[in-house]
C-alpha cells in the first residue's frame, strides 16, 4: 500500500475521531477516494480505530458498494430491476458492453470503468437507469449510452457528462441531476402547499406528551410498510429509560418499485426534517439521523445545505425556535447498497458501523436502539405527515382517508402504464381507479407493495389501498399481458437471495431452494407436486425467518401460485417413462461422459 | 433479575418460570427439551438457526430469545412446529457438505443428533453442494467450512469468553462465510487450542487435531442417548 493511501486512511479515521461506530463513514470515504478497501487498508483501519481486522472485512463484504478489490474509477451500475428490464435494460446492458468492450461484472483494461448490475435504484419511473458512481443516468437509450461511454473515456468524472437537468429541485446546482420528480397527483397532506416551520412552532407550544397524544389521536400509522401506529411508537420511546435518545429517518427505500421517498427528499425535505425535529421534541431526543440509501448519494450535498439553512433559521441546533431546553440536530448517514438496511434494526446496526444484520428483538429499538439508546425509526413520509398533523390538527388528518387508515398514501407507480410517477391518494383508493389514472391498459397483474407484497390479478382490482386491505409501503408495479410474469417472479426471488443478510437459516438457505425449484418449472421440468413443495417451503420460510425480509421473501412465488396458477400449470410436464421431470438424465450423465470420454449409448440426444 | 415466579404453559403443561428467563431456559429447568443448535448457555442467544422456534400466543418466536411472560401459552411439540424444525435442519444439511460417515464429529455432532431426534433420515431438499474451504494451517486446530452451520458460537466465544475476536462472518446471504482475523489462515491469528472457541462448535467445523477417533464411533455422546436426554432427566 502506498504511503499516500496510508495517509488518506489515517486522515479519514482521524476525521471520524477514530470512532469504531463510524466505520461505515470511514470505509465509504476510503472506497470513494481510493476505489477499494484493500486487505492492507483493512489492517490499517483496524489498527487506527482499535478493532479487529476481520470486523472491518465483515463490514466491507456485506455492502454491495464497498469492495476489497479495486474497481474502476467509475462504477457504472446498471439497474436490473424487472421494471428496467420491461423498459429495455437488457439492450442498454448490451450497448454498454459493446461500447466498453467488457462484460457486466468486469473492469476495462485501463482500470477506468467497471460495469456491474445493481438492484432497483429507485428510478423505475424513468427506467432504464444506471448509476455512474453517484450520478444518476435516467431514461437511458442506446444513443445516451454511447455518449456516456465516450464522455467517461475522455474524463472519468461522471459529473462532467451532460445528461440534462430534471424538474424541480433536481435542477438545483447542488443536485444537478437529470432525474425527474414526475409528481402526477398531488393530495391534501404531503404535496399540498405549506409554510415551513408552522408545524414545529405549534409543537413547542405543547408539552411533548401532548405532541405524542396528538399524533396518536390523528391515527397516523407508519408509511414504511409495517404500519405501526406512530404515536404509540413515540410513546414507548419517550417512556423508555435512557440518558440519550435518537430519532432515525428511514430513507433506505430499497423495496423494488418504490421511489416516493426520493421525491419527498427532493421537494419536501422541509416536511421531513421538521417532522424529525417534532419527533425529537416529543420523545426527548437531541439527535436525529437521516439514513440515506447509497443510491441517493446525489441528494446528499443538497440535503446538507438544507439542514444548514434550517440551523440558520433556528429550526435546528441549540434552543430550537428559541425554546429553552430543546436542542436537536440531524446528521446524514449514508448506506452502501443493502436492501436489508431498510429493516429498522438492521439500519441501526449499519448506523453503528456494523454489518446490516437485524438485531434480536426484544429489546425493540424503542427500548434499546441506536448505540443501545431508545430510538424511534420512522419512514420519510411518516415524518412528512407528522409535520402536517401539527400544522393542521389531528382531526383534520384523521378525517382524510378511510375508516381504519387515516391520511394519504404516496404511491410510486411504474411499469406498464402511460404515466409512471408519484401519486398521492387518500387511503381507500381503489386499484382500478389508480390504474386508470396511471394510464394502464391490458393489465395482467399489479404488484402491490413490491416483491415483499403481493401480485394481484384483475379480479381483485376493486380492492383498495389501506391497512386492512392492500397495505403497501408505496410501490405499485403494473404488468400488462406482454409480461412474462413468472420470469419476473424469478428475478424477484434472485433479488431476495442476494439481499438476504444470511443471518438465519430459513431465509439464507430457503430462498435459494425456492428459486432453484422455480427455475426447474420455468425450464419446463416441473411437475404439479412442485407447487405444493413451494408452498410448504415458502410457508416455513415465512414462519421461521428472523425478520421481515425472510417473512415476506416467498411472496412473489406464493402470491402468483395463488392468483396466477394457470401460468404455472401451463408449464408442467406430464411424467414420462417413470422419470421425475425435474431430473435431467443427460445433465446428470455429463460428468461421467466427460470422464469416460464418450457419450452414453443409452441416453442419446 | 427479579425472583418473581411466573407460570407459563408449554403444550398445555404448567411450568414455573422466573422473570427475566427466556422460554428455552424456563423449559429446560422444567425438564422440557426444546431442540436448538446455535444456542449455548455460556453465550448470549444468537437466534440464528431458528430450530428452537415455538409459538407464543399464536406468534412464532425463538425460545432462546423470547422472555417469559406470565400466563403465556406456548406451543412446542405440535405437528406444525416439528415440521418447521425438520425443514430447517434439512436446510442446514443441504446448504453445507455433511458427509457424516467420514466426519470425526459423528456421534458428538449436535446437528446430526437433532436430525435423528426429529426423525430425519435423509433431507428432503436437493443438496446445494457449495464450494467451501478447509483450513489446516493451525498446528492444533482444523477448520472445515463444509460443515459450518454459521451458528456464531465460535465468533461470540472467541470475543466474549476468550477476549480475542478470532472469528467473524463475511459476505451476506448464501455467500455468508466464517472468516478468521487474518488475511487467510487460522495460523496467523492468536487462536490457541485451549481457547473456549475451540470447544464449542456444534458440528465438525472446528476440530482439535489428533484426537478425532479417541472415542470410537458407537460410544459417543449421542450414540448412547438422544440429544436432550440430559435435560429431560431433570423432569421430576
Ligand atoms: C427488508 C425490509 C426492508 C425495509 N425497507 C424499508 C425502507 O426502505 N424504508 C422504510 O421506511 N421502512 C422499511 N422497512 C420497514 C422498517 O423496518 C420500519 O418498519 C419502518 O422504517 C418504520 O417506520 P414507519 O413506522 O414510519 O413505517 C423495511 C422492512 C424490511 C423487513
Ligand atoms: S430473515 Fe433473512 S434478512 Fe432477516 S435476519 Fe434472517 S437471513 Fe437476515
Ligand atoms: S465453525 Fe462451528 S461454531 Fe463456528 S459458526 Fe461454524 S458451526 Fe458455528
Amino acid at each position: 500500500m502506498s504511503e499516500n493511501i496510508s495517509k488518506i486512511i489515517k486522515e479519514v479515521c482521524e476525521a471520524n475521531n477514530k470512532d469504531r461506530t463510524r466505520l461505515m463513514d470511514i470505509v465509504e470515504a476510503i472506497q470513494e477516494s481510493v476505489g477499494c478497501v484493500s486487505s492492507d487498508a483493512m489492517n490499517l483501519i483496524a489498527e487506527e480505530i482499535g478493532c479487529h481486522r476481520v470486523e472491518v472485512e465483515s463490514v466491507i463484504s456485506f455492502y454491495a458498494f464497498l469492495s476489497k478489490r479495486p474497481k474502476g474509477k467509475v462504477a457504472i451500475r446498471l439497474c436490473n430491476d424487472s421494471v428496467d428490464k420491461m423498459k429495455g435494460a437488457d439492450e442498454i446492458a448490451k450497448a454498454f458492453e459493446k461500447e466498453l468492450g467488457i462484460e457486466v461484472g468486469q473492469t476495462t483494461s485501463d482500470g477506468k470503468i467497471t460495469l456491474e448490475n445493481t438492484p432497483c435504484i429507485g428510478m423505475c419511473d424513468q427506467a432504464p437507469a444506471a448509476l455512474l458512481n453517484q450520478v444518476v443516468a435516467p431514461s437511458l437509450t442506446v444513443e445516451k449510452v454511447k455518449a456516456i461511454v465516450a464522455g467517461l473515456q475522455k474524463d472519468t468524472d461522471p459529473s462532467k457528462i451532460s445528461l440534462g437537468l430534471g424538474d424541480g429541485n433536481n435542477a438545483d446546482s447542488l443536485v444537478g441531476s437529470a432525474v425527474n420528480n414526475n409528481i402526477i397527483k398531488k393530495g391534501d397532506v404531503i404535496f399540498a402547499d405549506n409554510e415551513s416551520g408552522t408545524g414545529l412552532k405549534k409543537a413547542i407550544t405543547l408539552s411533548p406528551e401532548e405532541v405524542v397524544d396528538m399524533v396518536k389521536i390523528s391515527n397516523l400509522r407508519g408509511r414504511g410498510g409495517a404500519g405501526f401506529p406512530t404515536g404509540l411508537k413515540w410513546q414507548f420511546t419517550r417512556a423508555a429509560q435512557g440518558d440519550q435518545k435518537y430519532i432515525i429517518c428511514n430513507a433506505d427505500e430499497g423495496e423494488p418499485g418504490t421511489f416516493k421517498d426520493r421525491v419527498l427528499l427532493t421537494e419536501k425535505f422541509d416536511l421531513v426534517f421538521e417532522g424529525m425535529t417534532i419527533a425529537g421534541y416529543a420523545i426527548g431526543a437531541t439527535e436525529g439521523v437521516l439514513y440515506l440509501r447509497g443510491e441517493y448519494a446525489y441528494l446528499r450535498t443538497f440535503l446538507e445545505k438544507k439542514l444548514k439553512e434550517r440551523r440558520d433559521a433556528s429550526f435546528l441546533g441549540k434552543k430550537v425556535c428559541g425554546k429553552d431546553g430543546f436542542d436537536f440536530d440531524i446528521r446524514i448517514q449514508m448506506g452502501a447498497g443493502a436492501y436489508i438496511c431498510g429493516e429498522e434494526s438492521a439500519l441501526i446496526s449499519s448506523c453503528e458501523g456494523l454489518r446490516g444484520d437485524p438485531k434480536t428483538r426484544p429489546p425493540f429499538p424503542a427500548q434499546r436502539g441506536y448505540l443501545a439508546k431508545p430510538t424511534s425509526v420512522n419512514n420519510v413520509e411518516t415524518f412528512c405527515s407528522v409535520t402536517r398533523i401539527l400544522e393542521k390538527g389531528a382531526d383534520w388528518f384523521s378525517d382524510i382517508g378511510s375508516v381504519d387508515s387515516a391520511g394519504t398514501k404516496v404511491l410510486s407507480i411504474s411499469g406498464a402504464c402511460k404515466n409512471p410517477g408519484i401519486y398521492e391518494y387518500p387511503f381507500g383508493a381503489k386499484i382500478q381507479d389508480i390504474l386508470k389514472d396511471a394510464g394502464a391498459e391490458n393489465t395482467q397483474a399489479v404488484l402491490v407493495g413490491g416483491p415483499s407484497g403481493q401480485f394481484i390479478n384483475p379480479s381483485e382490482f376493486s380492492r383498495s389501498i389501506c391497512f386492512s386491505d392492500l397495505a403497501t409501503g408505496g410501490s405499485m408495479v403494473v404488468f400488462d399481458t406482454k409480461s412474462d410474469l413468472l420470469k419476473v417472479v424469478e428475478e424477484y426471488m434472485e433479488f431476495f437471495v442476494e439481499e438476504s443478510c444470511g443471518y438465519c437459516t430459513p431465509c439464507r438457505a430457503g430462498n435459494v431452494l425456492m428459486k432453484e425449484r422455480l427455475g426447474y418449472i420455468l425450464a419446463g421440468r416441473g411437475e404439479i407436486a412442485d407447487l405444493a413443495y413451494l408452498e410448504d417451503l415458502g410457508g416455513t420460510i415465512k414462519k421461521a425467518s428472523r425478520c421481515g425480509l425472510g417473512q415476506t421473501s416467498p411472496n412473489p412465488i406464493l402470491t402468483t401460485i395463488k392468483n396466477f396458477k394457470p401460468l404455472y400449470e401451463k408449464l408442467m410436464k406430464k411424467q414420462e417413462e417413470g422419470m421425475q421431470p425435474s431430473f435431467d438424465i443427460k445433465a446428470a450423465l455429463g460428468d461421467a461422459e466427460r470422464i469416460a470420454g464418450r457419450k452414453s449409448v443409452i441416453y442419446t440426444d | 433479575m427479579s425472583e418473581k415466579t411466573l407460570t407459563i404453559k408449554i403444550d398445555g403443561a404448567e411450568v414455573k418460570a422466573k422473570a427475566g428467563q427466556t422460554i428455552l431456559e424456563a423449559a429446560e429447568e422444567a425438564g422440557i427439551y426444546i431442540p436448538r443448535l446455535c444456542y449455548l448457555k455460556e453465550l448470549s442467544p444468537h437466534g440464528s438457526c431458528r430450530v428452537c422456534l415455538v409459538k407464543v400466543g399464536g406468534k412464532f418466536q425463538t425460545a432462546c430469545t423470547e422472555p417469559v411472560v406470565d400466563g403465556a401459552e406456548i406451543e412446542n411439540n405440535t405437528d406444525e412446529i416439528k415440521q418447521i424444525r425438520r425443514d430447517i435442519v434439512d436446510m442446514l444439511f443441504v446448504e453445507g457438505n455433511h458427509f457424516c460417515m467420514f466426519c470425526e464429529k459423528s456421534g458428538n455432532c449436535e446437528l446430526q443428533a437433532v436430525a435423528y431426534r426429529l426423525g430425519i433420515l435423509a433431507p428432503k431438499y436437493p443438496y446445494l453442494f457449495p464450494d467451501a474451504e478447509i483450513d489446516g494451517s493451525h498446528p492444533d486446530i482444523f477448520i472445515d467450512k463444509n460443515r459450518c452451520i454459521l451458528c456464531g458460537r465460535c465468533v461470540q466465544a472467541s470475543k466474549d469468553l476468550d477476549g480475542k475476536g478470532v472469528f467473524e462472518f463475511v459476505g451476506r446471504g448464501p455467500e455468508k462465510k466464517l472468516a478468521v482475523n487474518a488475511e487467510a489462515k487460522l495460523s496467523d491469528t492468536n487462536m490457541d487450542v485451549v481457547d473456549k472457541a475451540t470447544d464449542i462448535c456444534p458440528v465438525g467445523a472446528i476440530i482439535k487435531k489428533r484426537i478425532g477417533f479417541a472415542t470410537p464411533v458407537g460410544q459417543r455422546t449421542y450414540d448412547e442417548k438422544p440429544i436432550g436426554s440430559d435435560i429431560e432427566q431433570k423432569k421430576s
